[in-house]
């Protein structure tokens, strides 16, 4: 079984949910990332979402696209980000890593190296946020047989014909997008995103993560209620920016937000 | 020679040219380019609709726009006669105008009541603001700081049309942090808002409903060279940034294979020095704002600076098309720098009384090489593709005049 599922798995016994948080690979530095991701791991995170920067995030709001400018401004290329990888699994084989990005940098490194070097470093997921399944063709093999899971992600926008189609071409899990918008976008409507999430259950056999929109603890723990993962990107990333020049007080405000939100989801 | 392709197959259903192409954009667009392509596939067959944008380009645009022999620059080079297709006669100002009355239509008939666009130098802006303005729709231009600086006249233009400027703040502050910024409003606003992209880039359908929008100026310009020369071209020179210009001339002629065809990319302070904004001369396959082309990027891919003294050719990446068209070998693509640009400006403005805007100087500075190397019984059709009036400032800027 993949650490990924191994947690779901391990989860479902437990009868809790996944926290995701997401934080900029190379924000606000290079030397920072590994660290904080052990940080993250201490404050109850279950998955790590580590983002790839990019100069042109399409899909984030401003709040991401400045910890990419700080990440790509500090020199943190793809190749970095996978060395990142290599040195928090030699602390830690079990917590799952899932890198997010955009399309253009794998390109780059090309697709064989680029699925060959996650399975060497330990990566389990890739998200690719301008892949949808219909251009997936020539890379989805080479992440397949290799073991490392292509996460896509279902929109409100996304026809029920297409939830069927999405959850054919991924695994791992399905990252649902709580709102119209932008990452760090403002509150999501649990609501709707329990009644989108029932839709994609009985159209999909993965675990869904909801994310988008998420900003605190009550958040977190309402949409844990309907869905099997919670992911936290700006909200933590805020938090990095703030402290970019204090490394203490950084993981602090980070492991606070990250165990309040841990604390309200465990909360029966 | 391998047999030629059915240039009118392409794109393919799921909108690739050969490699390029494509659809890559987050999840929550898919379903907003679903329902433009299924309403475009739909209304492009129909003769009312068709009627509707005819009788728009005639009446408001002022087509066909003329196809003008310039003699006296003909007679100074030295060779090839050349032709000047006249899109700087439009209304607006250039070609831009073609496109987003197509749009405006596909707008109305999807039921959208805001329409958003992303601008370099403005033009597309102003031709976006202007067709709002016209259909009564709510209009949102976004444009990078650094632009809005340069091009403080198109600004207060658009706003004047009841246009929303938004400045964009983020990445390098220009024309590609523009439309990842019309992206995001799209994404937040996919329900009501229609996106208005100024260029044969984007998703699917994006470069095929432009293309046909701005094949006009090449159905037109066959027609008319056929009609005043006698014959068909034996050159097609256009300057190309996102591309749509060179696509419009360049699509009605592909199948005409005595048609030698280029599209001339900005080479800025020069090709070789990196400091230039040719993808097709010097860039490699790539993924950004929704299909895989040409990009000019860093070894970690990265999106770099470009540089241009032409605001609208200050692009990183270049429609799918002309790099597929590249790949197997139909268009040449070369390259003119900020100097030829700038000279050629100078010299058809005082030998034919016409001043060129600096992107489609290009493409004249290319020509001017490309005539003395053709007999005089040849026939060059250069797509002057807007006029220079908005860039008064820049040159007189370099000619030390401050106003």
């Amino acid at each position: 079984m993949s650490r990924i599922e191994t947690t779901f798995a391990r989860l479902k016994e437990q009868q809790r949910k996944a926290l995701i948080p997401f934080i900029t690979a190379g924000d606000p530095g290079l030397e920072v990332t590994v660290p904080l991701m052990r940080t993250l791991v201490e404050a109850g995170a279950d998955v790590i979402e580590l983002g790839v920067p990019f100069s042109d995030p399409m899909a984030d709001g401003p709040v991401i696209q400045k910890a990419c400018e700080r990440a790509l401004a500090a020199g943190t290329g793809l190749p970095d980000v996978l060395a990142m990888v290599r040195e928090f699994r030699r602390g830690d084989d079990t917590t799952p890593v899932v890198l997010m990005g955009y399309l253009n940098p794998v390109e780059c490194m090309g697709y064989e190296r680029f699925a060959e070097t996650c399975a060497e470093v330990g990566v389990d997921g890739v998200l690719l946020v301008d892949l949808p399944p219909e251009e997936c063709d020539e890379i989805a093999p080479l992440f397949k047989e290799r073991g490392v899971d292509l996460i896509f992600l279902v929109a409100p926008t996304t026809t029920e014909a297409r939830i069927s189609r999405i959850a054919e071409a991924a695994s791992g899990y399905l990252y649902y997008v709580s709102l119209k918008g932008v990452t760090g976008s403002a509150s999501l409507n649990v609501d709707e995103v329990a009644a989108r999430v029932e839709t994609i259950r009985n159209l999909a056999q993965l675990p869904i993560g909801v994310g988008f929109g998420i900003k605190d603890a009550q958040s977190a723990r309402a949409v844990s209620r309907v869905a099997d993962g919670v992911v936290v990107g700006s909200a933590l990333v805020s938090q990095v920016a703030a402290h970019a020049d204090d490394p203490m007080a950084m993981t602090a405000a980070v492991s606070e937000i990250l165990a309040g939100m841990r604390a309200a989801m465990d909360k029966p | 020679m391998t047999q030629r392709p059915d240039y009118k197959a392409f794109p393919d259903q799921r909108g690739h040219f050969g490699r390029f192409g494509g659809r890559f954009v987050s999840e929550t667009l898919m379903a907003a380019l679903d329902e433009l392509e299924t309403m475009y596939r739909r209304l492009k067959d129909d003769p009312e609709f068709q009627a509707d944008f005819d009788r728009d380009l005639a009446h408001y645009v002022g087509r066909p726009s003329p196809l003008y022999l310039a003699e006296r620059w003909t007679e100074q080079l030295g060779g090839a006669r050349i032709w000047l297709k006249r899109e700087d006669l439009n209304h607006t100002g250039a070609h831009k105008v073609n496109n987003t009355i197509g749009q405006a239509l596909l707008a109305k008939h999807m039921g959208k009541q805001r329409v958003i666009a992303e601008t370099g130098a403005g033009q597309h802006g102003v031709a976006s603001a202007t067709v709002a303005a016209r259909l009564g729709l709510e209009c949102h231009v976004f444009m990078g700081e650094e632009d809005i600086r340069r091009q403080k006249l198109n600004v207060y233009r658009m706003k004047l049309l009841g246009a929303d400027v938004i400045p964009v703040t983020s990445g390098s502050r220009t024309l590609k942090d523009a439309m990842n910024e019309a992206m995001r409003d799209w994404v937040t606003n996919v329900d009501d808002t229609f996106y208005i992209i100024g260029t044969v880039a984007g998703p699917h359908p994006y470069p095929m409903l432009v293309r046909d929008f701005q094949s006009v100026i090449g159905r037109e310009a066959r027609e008319q060279s056929l009609a005043q020369a006698g014959k068909l071209p034996d050159a097609l020179v256009a300057c190309v940034g996102g591309g749509s210009n060179a696509i419009g001339l360049f699509h009605p002629f592909l199948e005409d294979d005595g048609v030698a065809m280029y599209g001339v990319e900005a080479a800025g302070d020069g090709v070789e020095t990196g400091r230039h904004a040719a993808p097709l001369s010097a860039g490699r396959p790539g993924v950004l704002h929704g299909n895989r082309t040409y990009l000019m990027e860093d070894d970690n891919g990265q999106i770099i600076e470009t540089h241009s003294v032409s605001a609208g050719l200050d692009y990183p990446g270049v429609g799918p098309e002309h790099a597929w068209l590249k790949d197997i070998g139909r268009v040449n693509y070369v390259a003119a720098d900020d100097t030829e640009a700038l000279a050629a400006f100078r010299e058809v403005t005082r030998v034919e009384g016409i001043m060129p805007a600096l992107e489609s100087a290009h493409a004249l500075a290319y020509a001017r090489k490309l005539a003395p190397t053709m007999g005089k019984d040849k026939d060059i059709i250069v797509n002057l593709s807007g006029r220079g009036d908005k860039d008064i400032l820049t040159v007189a800027e370099i000619d030390g005049i401050h106003f």
